[in-house]
């Protein structure tokens, strides 16, 4: 297709909104002082699909944009101070809170965003944030495991996050965790539903096109938790991954399965070098 | 107003389960994609073809496709080619064969089938993110197919 002629075609068509033609060049610092990587080299592994990788931010309009720019703007960042509360209190029948083990989120939690979903050698398994928290929940504090994608469980993978915010995304895909990688991999390119759409054919062949009236990113989750002002609250990226499912006409997997946790360690190694910017703001 | 009745007419003729219609495991595609004989033996509506391009819950076409003639239709994508001109690049048959499967064309294209039930993995009840209480119906009726080909017919190159 010649190119030139599409965009023409474009902006006649769709005259009232400006049609981008891939990620913008804007840069993202957060408060004045956190410099987000937010476009670098794609990781080794995945040098055959693609060579640049950009994080969803840059997809976003300059409104939106805005919004994660400053703390004060970010509409996630509220949801930030209610887990701090809960880090800090006695639930269960432990009668201990976060803090009794981990002491202050900002010391014990830096960098750990970063290089989740991991192998954990105990449990023989690649567990999310998500997993960890609800087994501190369960098994050290005798609480109830909070629900996957819950507003509790994304307050506090948020409170987590911007512990590690501007960090490098670095998940191990090799060892023990290989395996799960792969067959996260599998999902990730796998057509699925009655569309038969895989995640690459939105996310490593289309990005920067229009898909009716969204800018196609390349669908990354190194900003996760996101806060979406299309339903106002915290999204987990199982909840993200269920609906872009649900929207090939497909049976969605769960939250929390492991094949949702497979799917979530092989998408944010696909990030792997760009910063941790959770909470985000998305439309 | 006008678009109500259209939808209306669909609504009717949808529901006459028509004596000489191809049902989606018949479909007979030749070597290069296309379907020779009509789905239905009736001719489409071009006008209701347009509705159907452009509606959300039926078609849909413009999600990834720009199309000038429906330029009142907000957002158009652009994740496959404009269909302007594709009444002169195709042939009716070409046209019924692309949009009933256009795999048969194009060799694993992103471009869903909208006249198939099988073959798929994990199909869902529409949207709902649910495994279907049934067969799937395609995405399409028969008609609708052919009312969406009578419509990219009318697309001719200035
Ligand atoms: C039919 C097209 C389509 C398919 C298939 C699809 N997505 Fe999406 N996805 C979208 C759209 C549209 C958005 C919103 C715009 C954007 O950020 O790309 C989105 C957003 C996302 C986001 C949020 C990115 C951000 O920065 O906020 C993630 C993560 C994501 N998708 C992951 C996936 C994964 C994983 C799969 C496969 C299981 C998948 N998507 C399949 C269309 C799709
Ligand atoms: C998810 C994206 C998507 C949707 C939805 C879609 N198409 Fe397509 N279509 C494509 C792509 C991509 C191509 C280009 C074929 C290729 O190279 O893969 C294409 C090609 C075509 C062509 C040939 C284009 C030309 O002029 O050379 C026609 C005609 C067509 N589509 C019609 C339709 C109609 C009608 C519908 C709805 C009933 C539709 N498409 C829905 C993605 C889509």
């Amino acid at each position: 297709m010649n190119f030139k002629a599409m965009t023409a075609i474009a902006a006649l068509v769709a005259a009232p909104l400006s049609v981008l033609a891939g990620p913008d060049e804007d840069a993202l610092v957060v408060n004045g002082e956190i410099e987000m990587v937010t476009k670098t080299a794609a990781p080794a592994h995945m040098a055959d699909a693609v060579d640049e990788i950009y994080s969803g931010w840059r997809f976003r309009s300059d409104e939106t944009q805005a919004l994660q720019m400053d703390d004060f703007d970010n509409p996630g960042m509220v949801f930030v101070d209610q887990a701090q509360e809960a880090w800090d209190t006695a639930d269960g029948t432990e009668g201990k809170s976060c803090a009794s083990c981990h002491d202050a989120v900002q010391d014990s939690m830096a960098g750990v965003r970063a290089v989740y979903p991991k192998w954990n050698e105990d449990a023989g398994e690649v567990r999310t944030l998500a997993t960890q928290i609800n087994d501190c929940r369960e098994n050290k504090m005798g609480a109830e495991k909070w629900k996957y994608t819950g507003g509790d469980m994304a307050a506090m993978e948020a409170l987590i996050s911007v512990q590690s915010r501007g960090m490098p995304v670095n998940v191990a895909i090799d060892g023990p965790a290989q395996e799960t990688w792969e067959k996260g991999k599998e999902i990730y390119y796998t057509r699925y539903g009655q569309l038969e759409l895989s995640c690459a054919n939105c996310h490593e062949q289309n990005y920067g096109n229009m898909i009716r009236a969204d800018h196609l990113s390349q669908g990354q989750i190194n900003g996760f938790p996101t806060y979406r002002l299309k339903n106002a609250k915290l999204n987990t990226a199982h909840a993200r991954f269920k609906g872009c499912v649900r929207d090939t006409r497909a049976e969605t997997f769960k939250p929390g399965s492991d094949d949702f946790v497979a799917l979530e360690l092989y998408v944010a190694s696909r990030g792997n070098g760009l910063s941790v910017e959770g909470p985000s703001v998305r439309n | 107003m006008k678009f109500a009745s259209l939808t209306l007419a669909t609504a009717l003729t949808g529901s006459i389960a028509l004596a000489g219609q191809v049902g989606p495991e018949d479909v007979a595609f030749n070597d290069d994609g296309a379907i020779e004989a009509s789905l239905t033996g009736a001719p489409g509506d071009a006008a209701n073809g347009a509705v159907i391009v452009g509606e959300k819950s039926k078609g849909n076409c413009v999600a990834c496709h720009q199309v000038a003639a429906l330029a009142d239709v907000p957002f158009h994508g652009e994740v496959g080619p404009p269909l302007d001109g594709a009444g002169s690049r195709w042939s009716e048959a070409e046209l019924r064969g692309l949009v009933s499967n256009a795999k048969m064309t194009f060799d694993g294209t992103v471009m869903p089938a909208f006249y198939k039930v099988d073959g798929f993995v994990r199909p869902g009840d529409a949207y709902t993110g649910n495994a279907p209480e049934g067969p799937l119906p395609p995405i399409l009726s028969a008609q609708e197919i052919e009312d969406v080909v009578a419509f990219l017919a009318t697309l001719k190159e200035e």
